[in-house]
């Protein structure tokens, strides 16, 4: 894209800022400031490490675009707007995230969703370990992680509830789909990995199933939307093969304990 | 089932003369201890010392003494030690007990006198004269600057960072509702309200009913971030990052499924039976760095309008710790010693692990003067704070503030009988079952709790009274004010106290 080109853009964007130079601090204020006036589309240039972007930020409506690398905890503790990454995230996106969507077109750090509670993240590239940890869900919320490459190891752990989802695009051979310890301590929620049970390691903890057409009904809308927020065609995403996971108890840790 | 080889630890007597056939008692125990058989039956290994039935004998003809069978005596083998055995071999499971170490640990408070007033210094009557027990909790400027206007008015230049007023350095430490009951915790809350204190929410959200006090509330939030979204944050008047507990430290909570009932699971957003699972490593915190971002990431959820404090267990490296929690921005830091209490913990980890308080306030309000950085964050101070003087003593070594929990309860009716794990305490403070729970009325709860912490107040008044100051900030941190018998000379170098005997 030309400067011109760029201007054009986020000028259809709405309010654009320049996060060159700009402390955390003083970019989020700003951030703050201009939805709490009731904007709704902004747009973030040259944004290089800062964290917290999007922290604690409500509002349905509520669109930034963010290019460059936003630093840790993009979307902590966020309540319902949509962030798309042109770029890699780093560490903790998504922390105790209530509602929203977090779209990252790059690669991403370690424990992404931790805690979170609803809304949906979409990875376009890989991601680190712990991926996913403590997710849970509650009533209506139903939170999803799509990662579209592979994940490190500790995916899933202490899972309580929600979807996660390994797609394994790009995948080189050799390369594994997810890490060691594999959903360590889960006890609730679903996990799909993009695979036959054979290429999976075994986990005396986790139920493992092969999923059909109609097993992937629930997480097919999620799969469209992460399909089309990266132009990826979703049939060739759907036709799997998909592997289903879910722990073989909620309550893992009952019988470790006496009365004393 | 096979037949245990632990004795009962109590044993139950009535006088069945006196007895009026109410069967009060049967109604009162929560463990099913009691039952009728043309009269009052025990069964005795059920029964768990807690004292509700005698209290509530309207005839007062219940005893419950402590089971008299002899064992032959081994100093070395302790009853304890045979007991624990004999309940490993049956269950073969890591032994959970409740509330605070019960052991006897050296309790170096009681080995610490305060100074008073005589002939050469004047003393001051509470009674008659104004005393400042309000305390600020959070982070304090190093200097101040002020203007001064054309007309004379002289304002504050320096922006301040957020602390709350508290009334007297008193809070009510960290009791969530799951671990408590919402009766217990409710009490907890209007009295707070009323006092000008706080209570704290622990690792458990914010039922309905509590919400109306969240203005007084610290809110928690830990490793299972139970309960949190940016409601909850906001809604309190300060935000905690719970990283230990002195009861346990390096291991979490663990709310078991059963006692996530639909009330319970709607204040921690968790699905109706599963386990609420909060383990000690945090995984997003492997360093005083990591702690930092989450430290920030709340204060940006708030908008840096509370402070934000960590929790952590007294541990042997407690000092240097707290040295890089308030570098890494904590606006205080609650230091929860080896004494403290619990809902629930392995009674290996209650009763080995972790250091006592009064070392840890010390060690770690001397590194803090040391390093220039006392004044970034206040230390509330707990782990079996058991009475005014134990307050005043915390305040001495260098505390800006004590945190009751036990205390709290045992004004709610807790006798110590350490069975808060099984969710059956029949005094309705640690269970969730609403015959139980609905024992305590919160407006009376409150009362009882306000009145002791009123009274531990005017104790306070008097000793600063007596020792001739009228503000508890003239006692924080004033270890002349300190003297010590029985004690070594390490142990005094690090508390910072001179033995009795030796004058200023």
């Amino acid at each position: 894209m030309t400067t011109t080109d760029q201007l054009e853009a986020d000028q259809q964007a709405g309010v654009v800022i320049d996060a060159a130079g700009l402390h955390y601090r003083d970019l989020n204020r700003r951030v703050r400031e201009l939805v709490a006036a009731g904007e709704t589309a902004l747009t973030l240039r040259n944004v290089r490490g800062q964290r917290y972007i999007g922290d604690g930020l409500k509002g349905k409506d509520v669109r930034i675009t963010i290019h460059g690398v936003p630093g840790g905890d993009l979307a902590a503790f966020m309540d319902g707007p949509t962030l798309e990454v042109f770029g890699n995230g780093q560490d903790a996106a998504c922390n105790t995230m209530n509602d929203g969507v977090v779209i990252i077109h790059g690669n991403a750090g370690d424990a992404l969703g931790y805690g979170m509670r609803g809304g949906s993240l979409f990875v376009r590239g890989d991601a680190g370990y712990r991926v996913g940890i403590h997710m849970k869900a509650y009533k209506t919320q139903i939170p999803a992680v799509v990662i579209g490459g592979c994940v490190g190891d500790f995916f899933g752990e202490y899972m309580a509830g929600g979807t996660l989802v390994v797609l394994g695009l790009d995948h080189k051979p050799g390369k594994r789909l997810v890490g060691d310890y594999l959903a360590s301590g889960i006890h609730g929620g679903e996990i799909f990995l993009r695979a036959t049970p054979d290429m999976l390691p075994k986990a005396p903890y986790l139920s493992v199933e092969p999923v059909g057409a109609d097993g992937l009904k629930a997480l097919t809308p999620r799969l469209r939307a992460f399909a089309e927020a990266f132009s990826l065609d979703a049939e060739e995403l759907l036709t799997g093969p998909f592997t289903r996971l879910t722990p073989i108890s909620h309550r893992p840790f009952a019988a470790k304990y006496a009365p004393a | 089932m096979s037949t245990s080889y632990i004795p009962p630890e109590f044993r139950w007597t009535n006088d069945n003369d006196a007895c009026c056939r109410c069967k009060r008692c049967i109604k009162q125990c929560g463990w099913g201890a009691l039952r009728w058989e043309n009269r009052v039956v025990a069964d005795q290994h059920k029964c768990v010392g807690c004292h509700r039935c005698e209290v509530f004998c309207p005839e007062s003809c219940i005893t419950v003494l402590p089971n008299p069978t002899y064992y032959r005596p081994n100093a070395n083998w302790t009853l304890r030690h045979r007991k624990n055995v004999y309940r490993q071999a049956e269950s073969g499971g890591v032994l959970l007990t409740g509330m605070g170490a019960d052991q006897d640990f050296p309790v170096l408070f009681d080995s610490l006198f305060l100074d008073a007033c005589q002939v050469t210094n004047p003393s001051i009557d509470p009674l008659r004269e104004p005393m400042e027990l309000r305390t600020y909790l959070g982070r304090k400027p190093e200097q101040v600057e002020v203007e001064v206007a054309a007309d004379g008015r002289v304002s504050l230049k320096t922006q301040l960072a957020p602390n709350y007023q508290l009334a007297f350095p008193i809070i009510f430490s960290p009791m969530s509702y799951g671990s408590i009951s919402l009766t217990a915790q409710k009490s907890l809350a209007m009295a707070a309200e009323e006092l000008g204190i706080l209570w704290n929410t622990g690792e458990g959200g914010l039922h309905e009913q509590v919400k109306p006090y969240a203005h007084c509330a610290i809110v928690q939030c830990a490793s299972g971030r139970f309960g949190v979204n940016i409601e909850y944050l906001n809604s309190g008047a300060a935000v905690e990052i719970k990283i230990g507990q002195g009861a346990k430290p390096g291991i979490g909570g663990h709310l078991p499924g059963e006692k996530v009932t639909a009330d319970v699971s709607t204040t921690r957003m968790i699905p109706i039976g599963s386990d609420a699972i909060s383990p000690a490593p945090q995984h997003d915190i492997y360093s005083i760095e990591d702690l930092r971002q989450l430290i920030f990431a709340l204060k940006e959820a708030v908008d840096y309008r509370k402070p934000v404090g960590v929790k952590i267990a007294a541990v042997h490296n407690v000092a240097a710790i707290a040295s890089g929690i308030v570098r890494a921005g904590a606006d205080y830091i609650y230091l929860d010693g080896v004494r403290g209490g619990t809902g629930a913990a392995p009674s290996v980890i209650r009763d080995n692990l972790g250091i006592p308080i009064e070392i840890a306030i010390a060690a770690v309000d001397q590194r803090l003067r040391e390093e220039g950085i006392r004044n970034q964050a206040s230390i509330i101070a707990a782990g079996s704070i058991r009475s005014s003087a134990d307050m005043a003593k915390a305040i001495a070594l260098g505390a800006d503030v004590v945190a009751v929990g036990t205390a709290a309860l045992l004004s709610l009716g807790c006798t110590l009988c350490q069975k808060c794990y099984t969710g059956r305490c029949s005094w309705g403070i640690t269970t969730q079952d609403p015959e139980l729970t609905r024992r305590i009325d919160p407006v009376w709860g409150a009362e009882r709790v306000a009145n002791l912490v009123q009274a531990w107040a005017a104790e306070l008044e008097e000793m600063l009274g007596a020792m001739g100051v009228n503000a508890v900030e003239s006692l924080r941190g004033s270890r002349e004010r300190l003297r010590a018998v029985g004690l070594d000379d390490q142990t005094l170098a690090i508390l910072g106290v001179k033995p009795a005997g030796v004058g200023a």
